[in-house]
């Protein structure tokens, strides 16, 4: 993924401050509960969201089980409509196709649909250094782009971001990338999403070249798919003379029939609406409509790795909805830059650490950014399980194993800094294999309950920081019930 | 019937009343309570924190002190998740790495037979009403792993608003994570920190003087940070409820 996120602290740390800082919690809390509240709803209404959610499931299943197959047909579909396909292996490859075609066009900007593909490959940053400006349209990356900041979700990039946040930032910004602020903006909302539109409009109309991503690739037709919100994508899909779609591999559906169902549990999932107010289709170029030039970038960048994991794979059917996250109570407090991964909250803890390994800090200490309290899958419009693969992960970063890294089975050795775990957890294993040993800790602790301290040192320390520690009972329970209810248990 | 108390090592431990309540309750509705001495930790912890090899002896062993009962029953709807949930799920993992049947076949005879305790009365037992007495007003948190991986449901609910005395208070964001998690609690401490003292300020909105939960791991956590923040209302376990009678009240 993106050279951006390198040298993020582990997450516990990142998490500190944003814990810490209550415009933050309250933003985050206040957006994360209105939405999580609508879709509850907007889900509730569908009597056979049981059944959507199992043929999605099925349906993604499906084509990852035969994704080689689909990508040829997909492939092959794309060129019969008059678009061209290239293949990038990772961020480095996609960035550089990317710029490569930019700059055959002759043009020095683009504007752009919101993607997460090319957020993850660091496109923007990868054309600025080739002198190429990238400007984002969707409203909340633009306030992104614009304040110099990260998204924070996947949907709601400027989610941590309240309305008098916004007009300073369009007041202070705006006139760098184009046209100004208008004088005297006020946060409402209509002011702030005129101040955008009268800003985009001069870019939509300029634009030579467009940039893309896709929530689906239909193999069958080789017809991309973009469902939005704003119709701002709309505008960089159809203006344009090239576009250039950069799409993770995992994206594709086999047939037209399909995005029934997603078309379905995406706009419910994501912003909580029956149907999304845009939905665009685009297959090659047509003569005197929309682009003239068709690109298609196919990413994978540590998805066929991902695929290869058969515990972790399940988080490839991914449709980027975002329930998850508005869900989580992590994410809730956490917000979304703690996760160091243009993917924060349950999924970008499980999709991160698979896509870029778990050799950094932080990408190792995501499996660890959950309570397991399972609201994510009981949420996610796929099914994906997202506590049992995150337990899965915590498994590599602790004891290694065979993973596969770029094509090749390699063997992991454990994360460092588990050692006094390890040993705990060995410890605790060996006391719980015998009964007498456990029962005889058991009688040390309440014998010595006198002196036990209110405070604990070492990493106990962030319990007893905040919360009081249970009192150790006189008598632990099969000590009263060998003492009372002699004879009637098994005493073995 | 042969049923079993899986008391769960953490209870055992530290909160032997609750055994206490679980006992007096399945005797006075007729249940035959064996303890089997044997008995340690289910394997949760090291399971969840990424330790599923040294969670298999634990489970072997789980099976071997309870696999002759007719009902395995626990107070605990995290460690009756761990059995129920992924004890099979451990045995595929065993069989997807080339290591056979046996560890499936050693488990699962214990997994149809572990109930909660709620599931255990309202399932198997068929009652609602156990003839409890609590005069408190009272609000319930139902635990992720209790809500979520076992689908408890209104089952506590049901055996709450039958219990003469007790007012039930609807407890705000009742289905929210109070932020133990186990490991989580150390390792996440600030966030775990946060979600415990936002579950504690809703429970105080209710006016209630008890938080109840039918998982005393919930409870240790929620309670620690209730003394901490000073609301003076008091973490209970559901068993201690629905275990206390006119004649011999809980406080």
């Amino acid at each position: 993924m993106s050279g951006t996120f390198v040298g993020m602290p582990a997450f516990p740390v990142a998490a500190k401050e944003a814990v810490g800082n209550p415009t933050l919690r309250g933003n985050l809390r206040h957006a994360t509960h209105t939405i999580r509240a609508k879709r509850a709803k907007a889900v509730e209404e569908v009597s056979d969201w049981a059944e959507l959610r199992e043929a999605g499931k099925r349906i993604k299943d499906h084509t990852l089980r035969h994704l080689d197959r689909y990508l040829v047909q997909l492939e092959e579909s794309v060129r019969a409509a008059g678009g061209t396909v290239h293949w990038a292996a990772d961020a480095d490859e996609a960035n550089r196709i990317v710029t490569r075609l930019v700059q055959e066009t002759g043009e020095s900007e683009v504007v752009k649909v919101k993607s997460m593909a090319t957020q993850e490959i660091g496109l923007n940053e990868a054309l600025e250094a080739a002198g190429i400006r990238a400007y984002e349209t969707d409203l909340a990356e633009l306030i992104v782009q614009l304040g110099k900041d990260r998204p924070s979700h996947i949907l709601v990039p400027a989610i941590h971001r309240n309305r008098g946040e916004i007009r300073d930032i369009f007041r202070a910004e705006m006139s760098e990338w184009g046209r100004p602020a208008p004088d005297g903006l006020t946060d409402t909302p209509a002011e702030l999403a005129e101040a955008a539109r009268l800003h985009l409009r001069e870019k939509f109309l300029r634009a030579k070249v467009g940039v893309s991503g896709a929530n689906f690739m239909v193999a069958e037709t080789g017809t991309l798919v973009v469902v939005e919100s704003e119709g701002n994508g709309r505008m960089c899909l159809t203006l344009p003379e090239t576009l250039i779609s950069v799409v993770g591999i995992e994206k594709t559906v086999p047939t037209w029939r399909d995005l029934e169902v997603f078309l379905q549990t995406l706009p419910r999932s994501s912003t909580a609406e029956r149907m999304n107010p845009y939905t665009s289709t685009w297959t090659g170029t047509t003569d005197g409509d929309g682009p003239r030039v068709f690109h298609l970038v196919l990413l994978d960048n540590g998805r066929t790795d991902t695929l290869a994991d058969e515990v972790g794979r399940q988080a490839l059917r991914c449709i980027r909805c975002s329930a998850c996250l508005n869900v989580c109570p992590v994410y809730e407090r956490a917000g979304g830059h703690a996760y160091g991964s243009v993917y924060p909250g349950p999924i970008g803890a499980i999709l991160s650490p698979q896509l870029r390994g778990t050799g950094s800090e932080i990408d190792a200490s995501l499996p660890y950014a959950s309570s397991l309290c399972g609201a994510c899958y009981e949420v996610c419009p796929v099914a994906i399980d997202i506590p049992e693969v995150l337990v899965h992960l915590r498994e590599r970063v602790v004891q290694g194993g065979p993973v596969v890294r770029e094509g090749n089975r390699v063997v992991l050795k454990p994360a460092k800094g588990h050692a006094a775990e390890r040993a705990a957890m060995r410890a605790a294993g060996w006391a719980f294999g015998r009964p007498g040993a456990l029962r005889a800790g058991q009688r040390v602790a309440s014998r010595s309950r006198r002196w036990h301290p209110r405070t604990l040192p070492g990493p106990g320390r962030a319990w007893s920081g905040t919360r009081e520690l249970p009192a150790v009972p006189a008598e632990p329970f099969r000590d009263w019930w060998q003492r009372t209810q002699d004879g009637k248990g098994d005493a073995k | 019937m042969r049923v079993a108390l899986f008391l769960t090592c953490v209870n055992d431990t530290l909160y032997p009343d609750t055994g206490r309540a679980v006992v007096k309750l399945l005797t006075r509705l007729g249940v035959e309570v064996d303890f089997p001495m044997a008995q340690t930790c289910c394997g949760q912890a090291h399971y969840n924190t990424g330790y599923r090899h040294q969670a298999e002896p634990l489970a072997r062993h789980f099976s071997d002190v309870f696999g002759g009962y007719d009902a395995i029953v626990t107070p605990s709807g995290s460690c009756g998740a761990m059995v129920r949930e992924l004890y099979p799920r451990m045995g595929e993992r065993a069989r997807a790495e080339g290591r056979g049947d046996g560890l499936a076949t050693t488990l699962a005879p214990v997994v149809p037979k572990t109930y909660e305790l709620t599931e255990f009365l309202v399932d198997v037992l068929g009652v609602t009403d156990v003839g409890a007495y609590y005069p408190h007003t009272v609000t319930y948190h139902p635990t992720c792993h209790g809500l979520r991986s076992l689908g408890l449901g209104g089952r506590p609910y049901q055996l709450l608003k039958a219990v003469k005395g007790l007012e039930l208070k609807e407890l705000p964001g009742a289905e929210e994570c109070c932020g133990f998690g186990g490991t989580f609690a150390v390792k996440n401490s600030d966030v775990s920190a946060a979600m415990g003292a936002d579950k504690v300020r809703n429970a105080a909105s209710t006016g209630a003087e008890v938080l109840c939960a039918a998982d005393n791991s919930c409870l240790m956590h929620i309670g620690g940070t209730m003394a901490r923040l000073s609301t003076g209302m008091r973490p209970v376990h559901i068993a201690e409820i629905l275990a206390s009678t006119e004649e011999e009240p809980a406080v």
